[in-house]
Parts: C-alpha cells; structure tokens; sequence
C-alpha cells in the first residue's frame, strides 16, 4: 500500500466579497501532496495561487471542498507545523541574524537554549555560518532569503509554504538559490509547497507541478516530474524538461 | 570599524568643530573691526563677561527653563506614546481621534499661550503646558504611525503561529516603532524648548526667558546672548540625551534620519 497523502484538496474553492461583489479566487483544486513532496503552484499573477498558500497556512478559511492537512500516522499541528517563506526576506531589522531565525521558536515558547542550537545548525545548513551576529542590512538579498529559510525550519514544521520565494532576487541568484533550496529541502526532509510564476524554476524544482490558471482562477494540471535526482542546472537543456514547460505554457495560454 | 573608516569619521568631527569655531571668530571679527555698538552686537567676550554679574542669578534661571523644558518633554513623551499605544489596540478609537489630532496639530500652540496663562496662572506649570502642548504632537503621532506600519506578510508568519496579539506587539510592532518614536522625540526635544521660552516670555517671574526680557529693558545685549546661548545649550543637552538612547536601543540602520 503506498503512504497516505499528507495534503488532500478535494473541491477547495476560496471566494473573495468585497463591497457585495464576489470574487472567485480559488475554484476546485483537487490535488494530493506526499509526505516529503516538493510541489510547485505555478500560474500567472491573480491564479490564487498565494490565496491557495494562505488558506493551506490556515490563514483564510475555504469555502468549499475538503482540505485535510495531516494523517493518522503522521499528525499535524496546524499553530506548530507550518514554516513561511516570503517574495520579501522580512527579517526584523533590529535583530541580528541568529534572533531573527529564532522568531518562531519565540512565539511558539520552544525552550530557547535547544533552539538556539537548532538555529545556529540551520543557518550553518543554508550556508551563513559565521553570519549569526551581522544586522539584516549586512546581508545580500539572497543571504537575507536563507536566513529566513531558516526561520521558517526553526520550529522544526512537518510543512513550508514559500510564496514565490526568489522573485525579487537577480536571475543568477535565484539560480542559485534554486540549488540551494533543493539541498535544503534533501537534507531537511520538509513537504515543501512552493508558489512561483517562473515555468522553468517550477519544473525544475518540483516533484510535482500543479498548474493554476487566472480568469477565471481554476486548476488546470497536475502532474509529476520525472527528471532524476539530483537535479541539476544543465537538466534545463534536457528534452523532457523542454516537454514539460511546453505543457504548462500551452495551459497558461502562451503557445 | 576599520582604521580608514574611523579616520574619516573623525576627519568629519574636525569639520563639524571647525564650522563652529569659524562662526565664534567671524563674530569676534565681525565686532572687533565693524565698529559695531555693543547693544547692537557684543563680542563673544563681553557675552561671555555678562555671566559674572550676579543680580542675573544665572543658576536659577538655567534651573527654572531647565525644569520646565524637562517636565514638558517628559510629560508630552508619556503622554504622546501612551497616547499612540492607546490607539493601535483599537481601530475605531484609531479612526475617531487620529484625524481630530491632526486637525488640533494645525493650532498654532504659541498661540494658546494667553490662554494657559488664564488658565493656569503664570509661573512653572502653564511653561512646562507650553513646552508639552508643542512637543506632544510630533511624538504622538510618528509614535502612531510607526506602530502602524507593519508589513501584512509578517503579520501572517505570526498568525501562522498562532502568536497572540501581546507577542505581536512586543516582538515586531514596538520595536519596529522605536526607530519613528525617537524621530518624533528630537522634533519634539527642539520644540519643547521653544514652548518653555514662549511661556517664559508670556508671563513668568523667573527662567532665562524671563531674565532675556528684564535685560532687554535696560538694554543689556551682552545678557541676551548669553541668555540665548544657555537656552540653546539646554536644547542641546536634551537632544542629546534623546540622540545617545536612540544609539543605546535602536541599531544603526534602523534609524530614521
């Protein structure tokens, strides 16, 4: 028998009212997410795609369907489990690196010494070891977006919600980051779900690629990548990698 | 700091000084060959001198505006952030006083000055008001706009939290405001001095404000300076106190200018 899903969305519709007008934001997603998974949410801007985020983070209810978070064998808190990570960095300026990570360990009351500990193996596994004591304004961009990779694993969460989590960083960059993130996600062993509207990074990042459409917001695929592991940059080039684009630009209406 | 770095920052303290000695020397100059009469214009010595003439009582004076500015200041920052806090608890209080605090910002304090007097006899007190009433609004509402703003993403990592409103407060919204609290402070240190003068000039038996307009009488210039001076050394003092807790609490890029 295979292992149960961790995510299961039947139906799960979202709907926006302001001023008696209704907003479709979300309409029948119906999608499974592994244990362990790393699924890329791609579509254009105004898809729902940060809605379907939020409403998975527990910070909009649905308004229909099913949306179950979490199995018998392997439970999940939805005020503990969840890490987010933003287009933005976010840190708070008047902390350094290490307290900024410590965040939500903080509001979670976790005993501060272990996470003290857990913080400085985190920023050493996204690669800011000796970076602990610098103010945000001493960081790059992308330094500033590991150490709040950081802060979202600090608690140790089953789930990590990135809302497209490199788009404010230069392409190469987010190349970079790319990588980074997979050796991340690998050793840390997370159900990632990850919002992006770049095609290419959502193909060579994910597991699975659920495709999100706009006007109206609909789901329009869902299928798994089967490019082997580790990626690598150069996959970019590989036929398949070439095949899947294809397929989600012809349902985002770009071919 | 690296060695170039702390060379260039003193070279730019050497700067700052030497402006200042500049202006001492141009006015000593200024004096010294513009034939200028000395109730017009007293040298930096005869300024100076104006300090040895004791029916001036200049300890009293420097103590008395020194209360007032302090008291008044002291009042408008407890007043202004409480104030402040008081309205990020509840939207609705928010929305009813703020745009009436804004409009009560557009009076002219000086202007109630007369009034405070009526109100409150002349003396300390109505000067500490003075000196309150013109430093709280600054303070008040920087103070309330810093706690306003606070980036919606952070408010949702802490609700994915379920952090509590007290943790939202304490961890991001206080500390990300202190940078707009200390830069209504130093609007308000500068003002608050004003306020106490003003209410010195208005009515009052004792302060430098009060000794600036007995000596205006008997024509006195070099007491004016000098009393213009202690006024502004007092300000000074104030600013900088406000200045080295800002450097104590807030770190440097956090800083609003």
């Amino acid at each position: 028998m295979s292992p149960e899903p961790f995510i299961r969305l039947c139906g799960v519709r979202k709907v926006y009212r302001t001023a008696g007008e209704e907003h479709l934001a979300i309409s029948d997603a119906t999608f499974d997410v592994m244990p362990g998974e790393l699924v890329s949410l791609v579509g254009p801007s105004g898809c729902g795609k940060s809605t379907l985020l939020k409403v998975l983070a527990g910070l909009h209810p649905h308004d229909g369907g099913d949306l179950r978070i979490g199995s018998a064998a392997n439970p999940f808190d939805p005020s503990r489990d969840v890490g987010m990570v933003f287009q933005a960095p976010l840190l708070l300026k008047w902390r350094r690196v290490l307290e900024n990570v410590l965040l939500p360990a903080e509001i979670l009351g976790l005993p501060l010494a272990a996470a003290r500990e857990r913080a400085r193996e985190l920023l050493a596994l996204v690669g800011l070891s000796g970076h602990e004591d610098k103010y945000p304004y001493e960081l790059s961009g992308g330094m500033q977006q590991r150490a709040a990779i950081a802060r979202a694993l600090v608690h140790d969460p089953k789930l990590v919600l990135m809302d497209e989590p490199f788009g404010a960083l230069d392409a190469l960059t987010r190349e970079k980051m790319n990588l980074e993130l997979l050796r991340i996600w690998k050793e840390a062993g997370k159900t990632i779900v990850f919002v992006t509207h770049g095609i290419s990074e959502a193909v060579f990042l994910g597991t699975r690629v659920v495709v999100l459409t706009a006007g109206p917001a609909r789901m329009a695929d869902n299928f798994v990548i089967e490019l082997p592991r580790p990626r690598t940059l150069d996959m970019k080039t590989h036929e398949q990698f070439g095949v899947y684009s294809r397929r989600i630009y012809r349902l985002l209406g770009m071919e | 700091m690296t060695r170039s770095e702390t060379r260039q920052m003193l070279a730019r303290y050497t700067l700052g000084a030497l402006a200042h000695v500049a202006l001492i020397l141009a006015w000593y100059l200024f004096v010294r060959f513009g034939d200028v009469p000395k109730y017009v214009m007293p040298s930096p010595g005869a300024t100076l001198e104006a300090l040895l003439e004791p029916n001036y009582d200049w300890w009293s004076g420097i103590a008395v505006t020194g209360t007032e500015i302090f008291a008044g200041y002291f009042l408008a920052l407890v007043v202004g952030v409480a104030l402040a806090l008081f309205f990020t608890w509840s939207k609705i209080l928010e929305a009813f006083f703020m745009p009436l605090l804004v409009s009560l910002n557009m009076i002219p304090k000086v202007a109630l000055g007369p009034l405070i007097i009526v109100w409150f006899k002349y003396g300390m007190l109505p000067n500490s008001l003075m000196a309150f009433s013109i430093a709280v609004f600054p303070i008040l509402l920087t103070t309330a706009r810093g706690l306003s703003e606070i980036e919606p993403e952070l408010l949702d990592l802490v609700r994915s939290l379920k952090g509590s409103r007290w943790q939202l407060f304490t961890k991001i919204q206080l500390p990300g405001a202190l940078p707009y609290i200390f830069s209504g402070m130093k609007v308000g240190a500068i003002l608050a001095v004003a306020g106490a003068v003003v209410g010195e000039f208005l009515a009052s038996d004792k302060g430098l404000g009060y000794l600036m307009l007995q000596v205006q009488v008997t024509l006195d210039t070099p007491a004016m300076f000098m009393a213009v001076i202690l006024i502004t050394l007092l300000g000074v003092a104030l600013y900088g106190m406000v200045l080295g807790l800002e450097r104590l609490v807030v770190p440097k890029d956090a800083r609003v200018a």
